[in-house]
């Protein structure tokens, strides 16, 4: 597998997520002026702050001529993860439901949260052990997931909410604890939290990792 | 161009003396015009002259095996092996910061980060250390705790620097003068590593960066070095606005450049701008620079020459390179979209030339403006009179030793940070194996399976009560961090936060701290690589407890081996190591019981702590003990409850009484750890060093047995109090 790894300026997370990705395959970095996506099976939009998440968090991102190719490459059911910010850019393209609104304790947070996954058949949750919580870092000033409610009656009846945080753990007041959806087809998902700073036990958990085997898995497994 | 020389009355509203200004006179064989006495009087400033400190400075130890790049530098460095350099430094932004909080400490941040990558390295990690006035008593100290920590974490978050570390402390004294003191460590080839002075005739000086505004005027020569006053509103102008994707911008910008060799020699523009940038360069390399602002992006189209000259915009680099690269680096900086300007030439002068288009404004000799300023002599005397009032009194003296350690723990100086460092990114570039409150120092993993360790520390209620044992003290107490996650000491980086230097008790405070620095670290091995000095720190209500802030940087062999803090198995055995000697004096029990200041504190034995913390460092690295945690502020019993509390597992320990149970329970002295392991293992690091065993891990109770006293509280109870500080940030 060939993970493509965006790169805006303000991009902050973009080697972790190419660290990561390189744990089940290869990797390339995709600079925001380019349109070429260089073959890749698969692209993570990282998190950070691109363009310094002036106007609104992604708002800028989404119009870049990267992004042109991302979303052609995502009707084209290409596997897209969208990490934090990549999740916020995700959402402003319209590529994912709902948005993310600043955190309800107005501050930028890092936690080590639990998540719940919800759907462990998805092209990101396959490798997941069902039943069990993936311990993952968030860090992030604008995580509030928000959408009306007859958008997150139909997400859940659809089996959009892949992870939800505990309860308790839930401190950017995102609405039913949702950390992260999926799009209607499967093939994008975006997550506040970071899987990418979960891969290594000497740093934190390695619970993260499986979100990265299971896009392999669905990108090897399309490849037979 | 201006008809009307300035006189010295502006030479004096400019900061300069009498004397001074006629030496400029002097030096520049007639008086300065405006643009010469702007940048004379910024160069000449006790911020960039350290003519106040110079003579101390060169007391400190500088050389060692490790020691790359020694003082002088944008940042000092050490080698860390495999062909890598760790470069750090602290620096001080307290002045923007008691004016404007937010953008004082993000600009601080900004600043420092610079200085890192100035030098080729690429920053990895920021640690803070703050002060502020009593949060209890203070709407405006807790008004700057939250914006201030909000800055730093606006501009390191943004920027994708994780903040590692850092420490705050809450005292009187720093009611009116905050300090803001940021440190940064970057990782970089040592072929790469870059100095700053100009070379070769007929270079190219191009300024890339953010464009250049009316903002910072004089910050350095009106904000950094003079004393605080009532009204100090009106220098709100003077701090700079922060723009940490600019500075993400020409942060990668900076380092593609140097990657690709297209740099002679690169510094950043910090305290008194392009004037500080291009002099220093032009020194450091023995040559003359021309510069036309005329040349200079510029935010405000109708700049006068002198404020292009001073102005402190931030997110601006200023590099010497070859004419035949000057279309590969603009190339560079259009990819990130950093604009870029050749402004200027290196010539064989030693010179300082400025020009407006084709006219000469300003024309001074390099030497005059970087060497010439005066060196002043210190005046030190100890003071006869306690400098400081004793603080609030918390506990009446009827109280328990629980509730004693109850109110430590939730006291401000002892609670929990982690309302703090929640707001900042610990983890992003991967490395971080450490975060706080997991280990005494953060520990951040290299590529060949070893990991750099850093703490940052002062103490100035300490060191205000004994100077030179206080700071002793402090330099201890870094190493001693280091060593409970199995680090080395490789080299030091200091921040001197006093008063006024021209007062005599404040100069005595000045000269036996540097004395103290310079035996600690000559006896640690552990040398001073850089550093900055932050004078004139005091409100009308008299000077700030001396601070000097230690940033301390050590190697461990094996990244997995990492010590933590934290207890970890139900019935492993509790000791207490080293040389442990605790007294009450200048103690957080002392200060919540509203003593006054002591007038000493108790003598320190340097080569004992030394030996304890080797004994530690190896136990650790071997494997030997499962956490380590140096004993610090509110003493044994404090300790032990951070250990348990970290660990989310009780412990049940007895301590010999000796003739004062409350000595021996939060008595404080440097040399003390708490360790944890199995009990052949304690026997092992008794062969060592002094270990007494004190008590096993196990249940969700602390119980502390004191002669006939005995605490006895449930983690839960403790756990709340320790989160004392959240309620700064609801």
């Amino acid at each position: 597998m060939k993970t493509g790894i965006l790169r805006f300026p303000g991009s902050c997370d973009e080697v972790d997520a190419q660290l990561a990705a390189q744990r089940v395959g290869e990797t390339v970095l995709l600079w925001h002026g380019d349109r070429d996506l260089q073959d890749v099976d698969a692209v993570i939009v990282p998190g950070g702050f691109s363009y310094g998440d002036y106007l609104r968090a992604g708002a800028i991102a989404r119009f870049s001529p990267v992004m042109e190719s991302v979303i052609e490459f995502a009707r084209d059911g290409g596997l897209v993860l969208g990490i934090c910010n990549g999740f916020q850019v995700l959402c402003e393209a319209g590529l994912l439901p709902g948005a993310l609104l600043p955190n309800a304790n107005r501050r930028f947070t890092f936690r080590q949260v639990e998540l719940a996954v919800v759907e462990g058949e998805t092209k990101f949750t396959s490798a997941c052990p069902t039943d069990e919580l993936l311990s993952i870092p968030a860090k992030h000033g604008s995580g509030r997931f928000y959408a009306d409610e007859a958008t997150l009656d139909q997400l859940e009846a659809d089996g959009q909410v892949v992870v939800r945080y505990r309860p308790e753990q839930n401190f950017n007041g995102s609405l039913r604890d949702i950390a992260g959806v999926r799009n209607a087809a499967g093939n994008v998902f975006g997550l506040m939290p970071h899987p990418e700073h979960a891969v290594d036990a000497l740093t934190g958990s390695t619970d993260g990792l499986r979100i990265f085997e299971s896009m392999r898995s669905a990108v090897e497994g399309a490849h037979v | 161009m201006s008809e009307q020389l300035p006189e010295l009355k502006d030479a004096i509203a400019l900061g300069l003396t009498e004397a001074e200004y006629e030496l400029v006179c002097e030096k520049q064989g007639s008086p300065p015009n405006q643009v010469e006495l702007a940048m004379y009087s910024l160069l000449w400033s006790e911020h960039c002259a350290y003519k106040h400190s110079k003579k101390l400075l060169v007391t400190l130890p500088t050389e060692g095996p490790a020691v790359v790049m020694g003082p002088g530098e944008n940042a000092g460095a050490v080698d860390v092996g495999d062909g890598l350099i760790c470069a750090f430094k602290v620096e001080s932004h307290n002045h923007p910061s008691a004016v404007e909080p937010f953008q004082g400490a993000a600009t601080g941040v900004g600043g420092i980060l610079r200085d890192i990558f100035a030098i080729g390295a690429r920053p990895i990690a920021v640690l803070d250390s703050l002060r502020f006035g009593d949060i209890e008593e203070s709407e405006r100290s807790r008004y700057l705790l939250e914006h201030a920590v909000a800055g730093i974490g606006h501009y390191g978050n943004s920027i994708g620097v994780p903040t590692v570390g850092g420490e705050v402390y809450f005292e009187g004294p720093y009611e009116q003068n905050c300090l803001v003191n940021a440190m940064a460590l970057g990782l970089g080839p040592r072929e790469q590593l870059m100095r700053s002075a100009a070379a070769g005739v007929g270079n190219v000086v191009l300024i890339y960066g953010a464009s250049t505004g009316r903002d910072g005027i004089g910050g350095a020569s009106v904000l950094a070095s003079a004393e605080l006053g009532e009204a100090d509103d009106d220098k709100r102008p003077t701090v700079q606005v922060g723009d940490p994707f600019e500075e993400k911008k020409l942060m990668e910008c900076s380092l593609e450049l140097l990657e690709l060799g297209l740099i002679v020699s690169l510094q950043d523009l910090g305290a008194a701008g392009l004037t500080s940038s291009a002099c220093e360069m032009a020194s450091k390399g023995e040559v003359g620079i021309d510069i036309d602002v005329r040349k200079v992006p510029l935010r405000e189209a109708d700049m006068e020459p002198f404020e292009i000259m001073v102005s402190e915009s931030q997110e601006r680099m200023l590099c010497v390179i070859e004419p035949k690269d000057v279309e590969a680096v603009r190339a560079i900086c259009d990819k990130w979209e950093v604009s870029s300007a050749a402004i200027g030439e290196v010539t064989g002068t030693r010179l300082m030339r400025i020009y407006s288009d084709d006219e000469l404004v300003g024309e001074m000799p390099v030497e005059a403006l970087v060497d010439d300023c005066p060196i002043y002599d210190l005046a030190p005397q100890k003071p006869s009179e306690p400098l400081y009032p004793p603080p609030t009194a918390r506990l009446d003296g009827s109280e328990s030793v629980g509730d004693a350690l109850l109110a430590l723990i939730g006291s401000p100086n002892v609670a929990s940070r982690r309302p703090l460092f929640e707001q900042y990114d610990p983890i992003v570039q991967s490395r971080t194996v450490r975060r706080p409150e997991q280990a005494d120092a953060a520990v951040l993993a290299l590529p060949n399976g070893s990991a750099l360790a850093v703490s940052i520390d002062g103490n100035g209620r300490r060191v205000a009560a004994d100077p030179y044992r206080g700071t002793l003290g402090v330099v201890l107490e870094c190493a001693s961090n280091l060593a409970c996650v199995g680090a080395q000491p490789l080299g030091t980086t200091n921040n001197l936060n006093f008063g006024n230097p021209e007062k005599p008790h404040v100069a005595w405070q000045l000269t036996e701290a540097v004395r103290a620095i310079a035996d600690a670290c000559t006896a640690l091995e552990a040398p001073i690589v850089g550093g900055n000095v932050s004078l004139y720190n005091e409100g009308a209500s008299g000077p700030i407890y001396p601070t000097p802030v230690i940033g301390m940087v050590g190697l461990l062999p094996d990244a997995t081996r990492a010590g933590r803090l934290g207890f970890v198995e139900e019935g492993e055995a509790i000791a207490l190591v080293g040389p442990f000697q605790p007294s009450l004096a200048a103690s957080e029990l002392s200060k919540l019981r509203g003593e006054p200041l002591p007038d000493e504190l108790p003598e320190v034995d340097i080569e004992a702590i030394r030996d304890a913390q080797a004994a530690v460092r190896g136990a650790v690295r071997d494997g030997l003990i499962d956490s380590a945690h140096d004993i610090a502020e509110g003493g044994i019993a404090t300790a032990i409850a951070e250990c348990a509390l970290a660990g989310s597992i009780g412990a049940s320990v007895e301590i010999e009484a000796g003739e004062d149970v409350w000595q021996a329970c939060f008595g404080e002295a440097p040399g003390g750890f708490i360790c944890c392991g199995h009990a052949t293992a304690m026997a092992q690091l008794a062969e060592r060093t002094k270990v007494t065993l004190i008590g096993k891990v196990g249940g969700d109770r602390l119980e502390i047995t004191l002669g006939p006293e005995k605490i006895e509280l449930g983690l839960d109870e403790l756990r709340q109090r320790h989160r004392a500080l959240e309620s700064v940030f609801q």
